[in-house]
């Protein structure tokens, strides 16, 4: 997937037509270590920039999921309810969060693979 | 990778989850070198020791092991330890990471003619194999352990590699701690690994360590207990023997003993999602009791479990209360300990709930 774009909060995004596909990053859900729980918003909702939509719960910690695109929930991935851990096994495939409606253009600040690869390794340092 | 006492340690190889489930079903090898091995010995070692220790180590034979804690004068928690007497007048003393330094400062500070003080964590290392089948799945070259009592322990080979075999451990499950010289010890887990492969036999990081303890309702230093928590209030009442004769914290701890704890640990349980943070507040009809000591979620029960130390009177098994999840109250039950009784033959620390 090549035009896979991510935010610095490690949110990814994919862009088809105005629906934007919304996830946490390879990088980020090994950082969490095993997810158990995803907090997520029903759709219908609009969500502004960056406003926080939801939690992830690792055995580690709660953190909190940004909106990467402002627009309207139209679908939330409800696998992610019986089996969290595909957060983990596929963050990028079955582990996708949820879908928007994108209001308006896409944010000029997403980041390419490379330009988030540096983000990522300044993380880890 | 997370910073543990002053030792990098991996959260987890591969998975927590699956780290965890590994222990409970088959068997998990942990690295915990980062433990401090200390020895004491000499003709004054016992007294020496009886002096610093609530538990009595005066029944203690040679080979057989021994769970204690270590107090202050007023009754607060240094350390929880183990000690393993090797002779009459040697014994090693397995104490907590981040308590390593104090924990020598204080030892030193009380040492008395006829006894020495060794550190021995860095030539000597420590691995744990712990699961219901440990023992079936020793490596080729290892000793006969089926006469190895719970929390006993003696000289041994592992995988041809000479050390001390013990059946002791932290998660509830039957298994060994086996101590060999740190330049052979990679043999040795190598050879744990390679040989259980097939069984299931996985390496396991911090993160499975601490939801099966947990499980087990096996105290942790510096969350469920410090030096402002008497032994009394962490559900260790039982560690403390105030008949043996005098020793460090006996005054204070008995005082405490006639008027009772003023807090105690309880386990409760949550639902899926709600796990319960350290210092998360622990309420009852709208009223804060106390605050959550230890939690996370357990993979293998299939929800969060927690300690909490609350005010007493305290809690009844199944009563309802709350505890703040991300900023809201989250609805809880108090629950018997431990959470699961695994393989092991015996517990370290019955706890009272």
């Amino acid at each position: 997937m090549a035009d896979r774009r991510y935010t610095k909060t490690h949110e990814w995004v994919t862009v088809e037509g105005k629906t934007v596909t919304v996830g946490i990053t390879d990088f980020a859900q090994s950082q969490l270590g095993d997810v158990v729980f995803l907090e997520l918003p029903s759709p219908g909702r609009k969500l502004a920039l960056r406003e926080s939509f939801g939690v992830v719960e690792s055995v580690k910690a709660a953190s909190d999921l940004y909106a990467p695109v402002a627009g309207r929930i139209s679908a939330v991935n409800e696998k992610l309810t019986a089996k969290p851990e595909l957060v983990n096994s596929d963050p990028y495939g079955e582990g996708w969060i949820l879908k928007l409606e994108l209001a308006g253009d896409l944010p000029a600040d997403l980041l390419d693979e490379t330009a988030y690869k540096k983000v990522t390794e300044e993380a880890a340092h | 990778m997370v910073d543990f006492g002053g030792w990098e340690l991996p959260q987890q190889y591969t998975s927590i989850r699956d780290e965890h489930l590994a222990v409970r079903k088959v068997a998990g090898l942990f690295d915990i070198s980062h433990m401090g091995r200390l020895v004491v010995e000499g003709s004054g070692a016992e007294a020496y020791l009886q002096h610093l220790m609530t538990n009595d180590l005066a029944p203690l034979r040679p080979g057989h092991a021994i769970y204690t804690l270590m107090c202050k004068e007023d009754g607060g928690v240094i350390d929880d330890l183990v000690i393993y007497r090797e002779t009459g007048n040697r014994f090693l003393v397995v104490v907590n990471a981040a308590n390593h330094d104090k924990d020598i400062a204080w030892m030193r500070e009380h040492l008395v003619k006829g006894v020495t003080l060794e550190d021995h964590t860095l030539d000597l290392s420590l691995i744990a194999f712990q699961g219901p089948s440990a023992h079936a799945l020793l490596p080729r070259g290892s000793s006969e352990t089926d006469d190895i009592p719970y929390f006993g322990f003696r000289p041994g080979k592992v995988a041809g590699v000479e050390g001390l075999i013990s059946r002791t451990g932290y998660t509830g499950e039957d298994g060994f701690e086996l101590f060999v010289d740190s330049r052979h010890v990679a043999k040795v887990w190598d050879a744990i690994l390679g040989e259980g492969k097939s069984a299931g036999v996985l390496p396991a990081g911090l993160g499975a360590r601490d939801a099966t303890r947990l499980e087990a309702a096996l105290r942790l230093y510096g969350n469920d207990m410090d030096e402002t928590v008497n032994p009394y209030e962490a559900g260790l009442g039982w560690t403390v023997k105030l008949g043996k004769g005098e020793f460090v914290g006996r005054e204070a701890l008995a005082a405490v003993k006639d008027e009772g704890p003023k807090r105690t640990l309880i386990g409760f349980k949550t639902e899926p999602g709600n796990i319960p943070r350290h210092g998360a507040a622990v309420s009852y009809d709208g009223r804060r009791v106390g605050a959550v000591t230890s939690g996370t979620h357990s993979f293998f029960l299939g929800h969060p479990i927690a300690l909490a130390m609350v005010e007493v009177p305290s809690f009844r098994v199944g009563e309802k209360i709350a505890v703040e999840v991300r900023g809201r109250e989250a609805a809880a039950e108090v629950v018997k300990l431990p959470f699961y009784r695994g393989s092991a033959r015996s517990v370290v620390a019955p706890a009272k709930s």
